[in-house]
């Protein structure tokens, strides 16, 4: 049973399709590329998330159909690419779906892990929390 | 002559790879790597000649206090202290300037009081006296530096004034290797009763170091930057202002008797250790000092100059490179930013992958980013051991990452 979205798995078979690190490094940096920034106004304290070696901002978007969708922006741009992962993993999914998923197995399998550094590795783990906290707290509400 | 390549032997660490590829280690301003000198003094220390120190009457123990207490000659002559006794083993540059807030400051900081420092200062040099800012009412006074990344020791001595207690400067930038001249400062401060606190954690490590000729009344060191192991270091402390001091750390060793409702204290410099110290670090510190003097600290500076210009002439030839700081005789500590979108940990995650490692982020200098406008930085910081083909391989790391992230 795969959780995951078409979105996500593209991305799996394209880091798995480069084998060498500067071309998937090329690629996460480009999925940061080309998600929209957020606006300035939107980079609240509210929205940032700690726990992270750069800064990074999360926020979510009301959804009439109950989904958790977000946006995010980070002012590294590895990280960028990585929420535009993480985007991909979890964006429009349902509050269960969200809390479902097994994150480190998931971007495990991008190996992505082995390429980032500890400090950044912990970002991650900070905004994968954060998805899920908001996926805890829609379901709560 | 200065035969690098021999020196990078006596350093085991240096030989690996990381991801592949040779190590470049360009973080020794966070904290450098280790000779063997030091690595088989600890071993032997712990293996052959370990007991506490200062307390028993055995073989062993009075062996490791010879050993453990010969540090403090070593590093006064190191610092050209006139008395060993000066000398107060701790953990570092932190706990230093820690105990001088504590112990000599905070008895007499009045509210309004005033503690003149530089915007360069790394946090070991601010927080101690913010917390006399909180806690006490005392008003910490900033110097810029210029746009070179220059202090004006005329700007901290036109800061100083009839409320000014403590003068707090470092010796040497851990961001922009700008030098700075501290025996001009501490002159005027002594002429007018401020008492001079001198950070020297970078500069112990790269020039020789006189604390006599410098004359400040606190100076303090680190030693895992000095090429000894972590949790080791010391603070010069002036006699006078020992005596005048409180002690911080209450335990065994810092004290003469103890009795229900009394206790009286241990000369100074012991009434500030309480406690079993880091025995071995402090005689792993003992052979890195041996280790840096028997290469001599002029030639040490003399090496780290050539590299120093040599990477000043390389990497200001990016023109997408923003070298922050420019100082003459500045030390081989080199801050950049990439223009473009790519941001300082960018930067160091992707040359990790070539085996470059520098530091990025604010460096514990939040004041000084904010001066400078920016939020983080990259920092190549070099060492006795570096060479000119470790800056290539840097510059060939960061030509890389323009192409990547431009």
């Amino acid at each position: 049973m795969s959780q995951t979205s078409a979105a996500f798995e593209e991305i799996a078979d394209n880091i798995e399709f480069l084998d060498d690190w500067e071309e998937r490094y090329r690629y996460v940096i480009e999925l940061g590329k080309a998600m929209e920034p957020l606006p300035e106004a939107e980079r609240t304290e509210a929205a940032r998330v700690h726990g992270c070696a750069s800064q990074v901002w999360i926020v979510p978007d009301l959804d009439g159909e109950g989904r958790l969708t977000f946006r995010g922006d980070s002012d590294a741009m590895i990280v960028r690419g990585l929420i535009a992962i993480l985007h991909a993993l979890y964006s429009g999914r349902k509050p269960e779906d969200v809390l479902a998923i097994d994150a480190q197995a998931e971007l495990g399998r991008l190996g992505l892990e082995s390429h980032l550094s500890a400090q950044r590795s912990n970002g991650l783990r900070a905004m994968v929390s954060r998805l899920r906290d908001l996926a805890g707290a829609m379901q709560a509400g | 002559m200065y035969d690098v390549n021999r020196i990078r032997d006596d350093f085991p660490i240096l030989s690996r790879e990381v991801n592949g590829k040779p190590l470049v280690y360009l973080d020794n301003g966070a904290s450098a790597q280790k000779p063997l000198a030091v690595l088989e003094a600890m071993d032997t220390a712990y293996r052959h000649e370990y007991a506490n120190v200062h307390r028993g009457l055995h073989y062993l123990s009075n062996l490791a206090t010879e050993h453990y207490e010969a540090v403090r000659g070593k590093i006064a002559a190191f610092l050209g202290a006139g008395d060993e006794r000066e000398i107060i083993f701790n953990t570092g540059s932190t706990a230093g300037i820690n105990l001088v807030s504590y112990g000599w400051a905070a008895p007499r900081i009045e509210p309004g009081d005033e503690i003149v420092l530089s915007v360069m200062e790394h946090h070991a040099n601010i927080v101690p006296w913010h917390f006399l800012r909180e806690r006490q009412g005392a008003v910490l006074k900033w110097v810029d530096v210029d746009v070179n990344g220059d202090l004006d020791p005329q700007a901290v001595i036109d800061a100083m004034g009839p409320k000014t207690k403590i003068v707090a400067v470092t010796h040497m930038s851990n961001v922009l290797g700008t030098v700075v001249d501290v025996a001009t400062i501490c002159r005027a401060a002594r002429e007018r009763g401020i008492v001079s606190v001198i950070d020297g954690s970078q500069a112990a490590v790269h020039m020789p170091v006189n604390v006599a000729e410098i004359g400040c009344d606190f100076y303090a060191f680190t030693g895992h930057k000095l090429y000894g192991p972590s949790g080791s270091g010391a603070l010069y402390a002036r006699m006078e202002r020992q005596e005048e001091m409180r002690p911080f750390h209450g335990g065994g060793d810092m004290i003469r008797e103890v009795r229900k409702d009394a206790i009286s204290y241990n000369d100074p410099p012991m009434k500030f250790e309480a406690g079993t110290p880091g025995i071995v670090a402090t005689i792993g510190l003992g052979a890195a000092i041996d280790y840096v003097s028997g290469i001599g600290m002029d030639a040490i500076a003399a090496h780290e100059r050539e590299i120093r210009d040599y990477a000043q002439t390389k990497l200001t030839g990016l023109n997408w490179l923003n070298v922050q700081g420019n100082s003459k005789g500045k030390g081989a500590i080199f801050s950049f930013t990439m223009q473009g979108g790519a941001h300082p940990h960018d930067i160091s995650t992707v040359i990790d992958r070539r085996g470059v490692a520098v530091r990025a982020g604010h460096h514990c200098a939040q004041p000084l980013m904010t001066h400078l406008g920016v939020t983080a930085t990259c920092r190549a910081s070099f060492g006795l051991y570096n060479t000119r083909e470790e800056v290539d391989v840097l510059v060939d790391a960061l030509e890389f990452c323009q192409e990547l992230f431009g």
